[in-house]
């Protein structure tokens, strides 16, 4: 199809895109998380994964963790416009590679196999904190608490113990040290 | 103990506190408390509508020419999901409104009920904020709240969702508190230290430019008088969005005109080739802007917005000052009278040269068109009107299309809030209706709809409001046959395949407006044109006005598609005597 000659501006600069990790506090009412995956969908930014949970009770304020991917621009619109809407208390923007901020996933992985490859994949998860939840003769049911690319790579290397299925949280992020996000 | 109050009485006496004197509404079986409460509130008048969407436009009329939020009052269903037209409208150009939409009863929520829709999914991106109201505890605070959201930061329309059954229950009323701003989200976000920048930068620059939007409106009139203070007290030029036309007198020597796609020549060249653009309250909008890649690309910029989120959005800005339009502008003109109280002379000398050049681009006379004897042309029509009207304090709304810019190329404004037109979502069929909520605010003013006939057909039912309200409008159509700008764009850019933009069936307007029990007036030479437009400013009723106009006229200048702002298509004029080569040719 030729290039149509109605659109008034093209865009055809590819920037790089980052890695980012958006903390919202929001009130916890009803419809707030579709306001906030709305936002993201209808201004065209991405989801890659997205945590929430309540985090005061007593002031019913919840704790939504998305993480992104966006140019600088983007970003920082992405920020701006969470800001904008009413139940939104305060946004918080890390890059993935901060030292200074704990980022966190965890996984719950089925193996059903003989025993040599049930321990074979316990083993396999030793560096990530692997606790076992439930076993049985056939099958084991490993949690590991890791970074996102260590549990893709997981989810692959398993594969070869018998792997069935796989459950995973989006990342939660915390500052190291004694500060708090303000 | 203290009085109860159903559902339905909480929602007036919100409005009653709220100093809202009128709403704009269509009945239906989820708001029918409500509408059982109306008579018992005197302060506050209906205006019923014959669509919803007609409501939504009524309503941002109302807001933009009185300052005031309109306010909206729907049925569940098809009422709502009508009036989302026009919530979208009011969020693109940021007009504050209030809509009350009935709800099915709470327990009937989620059961695919008669006349149920996800009222408050479905507006969610279209408003500031929206509630579903599902305890009536919560009815009062939640309605005064709303207001407090449309009004404050930048404007903008929010819904209220009220199911049938919190409408009957009953409860305590409490007046609205003064509330505490929203989560800490406070409008001024400058300091000084900014506002010196700014001055600093104004003093240093030789080719200077202001460019003003709608913010500028929406901060009420104080702002467009301390527009023109500084404006004045600098010397410099000044060009105009759409949406800002009025804040800045439209013939003053000082004004370039409108800018963006149909803007004029010295107002896009002036843009392209300043060392200082100071925005105020506008938004880099793509229309404004061209190829954002070689928009102004030798200037320092600065943005004034209310909204954090409009800065750096579009165009990377060099100074940003975030805050309402009014309080930055009284401490810009502070400010510059106490450090540079001789800032206009000092000026005069550096700036001579900049106005020389605009003077040249000046003399190309980018809006004159080729006159005609015989046939009306539309740009002349528009002239004529504003020369017969001029000397009224009249109040103009549009439809969308050529007729839109030929407004707002050939209709001179001189103050704000005498011009509403759809910008932002580009809603043809706004002005009809939008009008006759001009009027409801302003009974005695004259307020002409400036259309066309493709446009106004989409809301034309309005015309039997206007006659239920004795609403004087002047709908004037430049009727050409053709969705025109349709019809421009397809023959400038798409070989002149006039694909479905030709109206073969229209209604006889005169017929129709007899039909509505109006008026109807037909022009058909420019001979006879002005004794029309005299006979339809003397008419004290509303009037369709059908205005045969030349078919084929295309609304000039131009910046063609994905081009800078020094590279526009003139009129005829030009192209016959400069023939322009290359890609532009290749557009036109």
């Amino acid at each position: 199809m030729p290039n149509s000659k109605s659109a008034y501006s093209f865009s055809n600069k590819k920037e790089k895109f980052d890695t980012h990790i958006i903390v919202v506090w929001v009130d916890n009412e009803t419809g707030v998380l579709a306001r906030v995956v709305g936002l993201f969908s209808g201004r065209g930014y991405n989801i890659e994964s997205l945590a929430v949970a309540q985090v005061d009770e007593k002031l019913k304020i919840s704790r939504i963790t998305i993480v992104t991917t966006g140019t600088p621009q983007v970003v920082n619109q992405i920020k701006l416009q969470l800001r904008k809407l009413v139940p939104v208390h305060k946004v918080a923007d890390f890059k993935r590679e901060d030292k200074a901020v704990i980022f966190k996933e965890m996984a719950l992985f089925k193996i059903v196999g003989p025993n040599n490859k049930l321990n074979g994949a316990l083993k396999a998860c030793k560096k990530y904190n692997p606790v076992l939840l439930d076993k049985t003769k056939k099958s084991n049911v490993i949690q590991i608490t890791a970074l996102r690319r260590e549990i893709d790579k997981m989810s692959k290397d398993l594969k070869k113990f018998g792997l069935v299925s796989v459950s995973r949280t989006g990342a939660v992020a915390m500052t190291r040290g004694a500060d708090i996000f303000k | 103990m203290s009085k109860l109050y159903s559902g339905a009485e909480i929602v007036f006496k919100c409005m009653e506190d709220q100093n809202v004197d009128h709403i704009f509404g269509y009945p239906g079986g989820a708001v029918l408390p409500i509408y059982d409460e109306l008579q018992n509130f005197k302060s506050i008048k209906h205006v019923l509508v014959r669509h919803e969407q007609g409501a939504g436009h009524a309503a941002e009329g109302y807001a933009r020419s009185s300052g005031k939020p309109g306010v909206i009052l729907v049925t569940s269903g098809p009422g709502a999901t009508n009036v989302v037209t026009a919530l979208t409208d009011a969020y693109m150009d940021s007009i504050p409104l209030v809509c009350i939409s009935g709800q099915v009863p709470t327990h009937l929520i989620g059961t695919d009920a008669f006349q149920e829709c996800d009222t408050t999914g479905i507006t969610r991106p279209c408003t500031k904020h929206n509630w579903l109201v599902k305890d009536i505890n919560d009815l009062a605070s939640t309605i005064h709240k709303a207001f407090e959201v449309a009004t404050t930061g930048r404007p903008g329309p929010v819904l209220v969702d009220i199911p049938k059954d919190i409408q009957f229950q009953k409860t305590k009323y409490n007046r609205p508190k003064k509330e505490k701003k929203l989560n800490g989200k406070s409008h001024n976000h400058f300091n000084q230290n900014s506002i010196d920048e700014l001055i600093e930068l104004m003093s240093k620059s030789s080719k200077p430019i202001f460019y003003t939007g709608g913010g500028v409106i929406n901060s009420g009139p104080k702002a467009s008088e301390l527009l023109r203070e500084l404006v004045y007290a600098t010397g410099f030029p000044i060009t105009s969005t759409l949406q800002g036309l009025g804040s800045f007198p439209g013939d003053d020597n000082q004004f370039l005109g409108m800018l963006g796609m149909h803007g004029t020549y010295e107002a896009n060249n002036a843009m392209h080739d300043c060392d200082l653009m100071i925005n105020i309250g506008a938004r880099f909008d793509d229309r404004i802007t061209g190829k954002i890649d070689e928009f102004s690309p030798k200037s320092k910029k600065v943005h004034i917005d209310i909204d954090p989120s409009s800065i750096n959005k579009n165009v990377k800005v060099d100074l940003a000052i975030v805050g309402d339009v009014k309080t930055v502008l009284s401490s810009t003109l502070k400010s510059l009278k106490q450090k540079k109280s001789k800032f206009l002379k000092s000026n005069k000398q550096k700036t001579s040269k900049w106005w020389e050049k605009i003077q040249k681009w000046r003399s190309v006379r980018s809006l004159d068109y080729i006159g005609s004897e015989e046939t009306i042309k539309p740009q002349y029509a528009i002239e004529r009107l504003y020369e017969l009207t001029k000397d009224k304090d009249s109040y103009i709304t549009t439809e969308v299309g050529q007729h839109q810019m030929w407004a707002a190329q050939h209709y001179k404004f001189n103050k704000p809030n005498r011009w509403m037109t759809s910008g932002g979502l580009g809603t043809m069929g706004y002005g009809l209706p939008a009008a006759v909520g001009v009027q409801v605010a302003h009974p005695k003013k004259l307020v002409i709809d400036i259309a066309g006939e493709a446009s106004v057909l989409m809301t034309i039912q309005e015309m039997s409001t206007a006659v239920q309200y004795n609403l004087p409008i002047k709908i004037f159509i430049l009727n050409n046959q053709y969705m025109g700008m349709v019809r421009q764009w397809q023959e400038l850019l798409h070989d002149k395949n006039y694909s479905e933009s030709y109206t073969a069936a229209l209604p006889d307007f005169v017929k129709l407006a007899e039909a509505y029990n109006c008026v109807g007036i037909r022009a058909k030479t420019p001979e006879e044109l002005d004794d029309k437009i005299i006979e339809m400013l003397n008419t004290d009723r509303p009037v369709i006005f059908d205005c045969m106009v030349d078919k084929v006229e295309n609304c000039f200048p131009m910046i063609p598609s994905g081009k800078p702002h020094n590279q526009m298509i003139l009129g005829p004029k030009d192209q016959e005597s400069k023939k322009i080569t290359g890609k532009g040719k290749s557009l036109v």
